[in-house]
C-alpha cells in the first residue's frame, strides 16, 4: 500500500475541528489541492463533524468558483480508519485529478501552465 | 443584534480593484455573532481577495483587522496608526460601523462589504430571523409580546387582515401570520379583550417618520 509521496498530511482529531480558513489558507500557501479525510458519515465519534466538514468543503468549493478557481482543488472524501488501501487510492485520485487541473495559479502568480486535458 | 449578510465578492472585488492596499476590518459585535463580519469572515475574506488578485496578477496587499466594535470611537481609534497604510477599507461590520469609522477617517475610503438586513435573533444555528424594527415606542405589552410592526408584513396594528389564511401570511406560505401568532399567544393568557378594543394609531413620527433619531442620557454624559 503506497500512495504518492506529494501528499502532505495535517492530522486533526476529527474533520470538524476543519474551518473554512484552514482550506483556504492551505491554498493560499501554494497547496495544489485539498482534500478532507472524514469518518464515514454516521459514525462521527463526535456526531455531526464530519457533516460539518462536508458543509465547509462545498462552501470552500463555491468560494473558489467565485474567485475564478477551480472547485475541484478541494474535496471530501468519507472513510474508515481501518480502510488503508481507500486511502492509499484516494490520495492517487486526488492527485491524478490535481495534476490535470494543473499547478496553484496563486503559487505560480500569473505563470499558470495550460490545463493538461 | 443586528443582523448582516456578506455582499457577493464580485462586488467586494469591484470596489477594490483599483487600489494597492486594502484593509479589510471586521467588528467582533452582533456581525461577529451572525457570522457575516467578525474576525473569521475577516480572515476568509481576505484569503479569498488576495487568492483573486494573484490570479489576475495584480499585486495588491490585503489587511486584516477585527475590531471589538465598530460603532464606538475607542475601539475604531484602535486602528488610527495603520489605517493610513491603506488606500481604502473594507468595512465588514453593519451600516452604522461602516458609516462611523467613515466619520472618523473621513479622508479614507470605507466600502461596505456586508449588507445590514435587520434587527434580530439566532432561531438555530445558521438562521436568523427579524424580530424589532426599532419603531421607538414599543408595544409588546399589548401584544403578547409578539411584534405587529415586526411580524405583520403590513405592519397594522389591528390584525390579521383578509390576507392571513391558515395561520400564514399571503406573502408567503413559509411567513407567519404576525397577527395569529399575537392571537395564539393571548388566548393562551387568557386576554383575548384586548380584541374588543382597536388599537390607536402609533406615533410613527418616533421611528423612522420623524427623520434620523437620536437618544441622550444626561447621567451617562461626561
Amino acid at each position: 500500500m503506497t500512495y504518492p509521496s506529494n501528499i502532505r498530511i495535517v492530522k486533526v482529531p476529527c474533520t470538524g475541528r476543519v474551518a473554512i480558513i484552514h482550506l483556504m489558507k492551505a491554498l493560499e500557501k501554494g497547496a495544489d489541492g485539498v482534500f478532507v479525510a472524514g469518518c464515514m458519515e454516521g459514525d462521527c465519534h463526535f456526531q455531526s463533524g464530519n457533516l460539518r466538514a462536508r458543509k465547509r468543503v462545498a462552501y470552500v468549493k463555491q468560494l473558489l468558483e467565485t474567485i475564478g478557481m477551480e472547485p475541484e482543488r478541494v474535496a471530501m472524501y468519507n472513510l474508515s480508519s481501518g480502510e488503508g488501501p481507500r486511502f492509499a487510492e484516494i490520495c492517487q485520485e486526488m492527485t491524478d485529478k490535481i495534476r490535470q487541473l494543473g499547478p496553484n495559479p496563486v503559487r505560480f502568480k500569473g505563470k499558470r501552465k495550460e490545463k493538461a486535458a | 443584534m443586528i443582523m448582516a449578510k456578506p455582499k457577493p465578492i464580485e462586488e467586494i472585488i469591484n470596489e477594490i480593484k483599483n487600489f494597492d492596499k486594502v484593509l479589510v476590518a471586521g467588528c467582533n459585535g452582533c456581525v461577529a455573532v451572525c457570522e457575516a463580519g467578525g474576525l473569521k469572515e475577516v480572515e476568509i475574506l481576505a484569503s479569498a481577495l488576495r487568492m483573486y488578485f494573484s490570479n489576475q496578477q495584480k499585486q495588491i496587499e490585503v489587511g486584516e483587522v477585527s475590531l471589538t466594535r465598530q460603532c464606538d470611537k475607542e475601539y475604531l481609534a484602535e486602528v488610527k496608526d495603520r489605517i493610513g497604510n491603506y488606500d481604502a477599507v473594507v468595512s465588514i461590520a453593519c451600516g452604522a460601523g461602516v458609516q462611523f469609522m467613515a466619520e472618523m477617517y473621513n479622508k479614507m475610503r470605507i466600502l461596505p462589504g456586508v449588507n445590514t438586513c435587520f434587527i434580530g435573533v439566532t432561531d438555530e444555528k445558521g438562521v436568523w430571523t427579524e424580530r424589532c424594527q426599532a419603531c421607538g415606542e414599543c408595544i409588546l405589552a399589548s401584544t403578547g409580546g409578539i411584534c405587529p410592526v415586526a411580524r405583520c408584513s403590513k405592519r397594522i396594528l389591528n390584525g390579521p387582515c383578509g390576507g392571513s389564511s391558515d395561520g400564514k401570511c399571503e406573502i408567503d406560505k413559509d411567513v407567519p401570520c404576525g397577527w395569529q401568532l399575537i392571537y395564539e399567544r393571548l388566548k393562551e393568557l387568557g386576554e383575548l379583550k384586548r380584541f374588543e378594543e382597536p388599537t390607536t394609531a402609533k406615533d410613527w413620527l418616533k421611528s423612522r417618520d420623524g427623520g434620523p433619531r437620536k437618544l441622550t442620557k444626561e447621567v451617562s454624559q461626561i
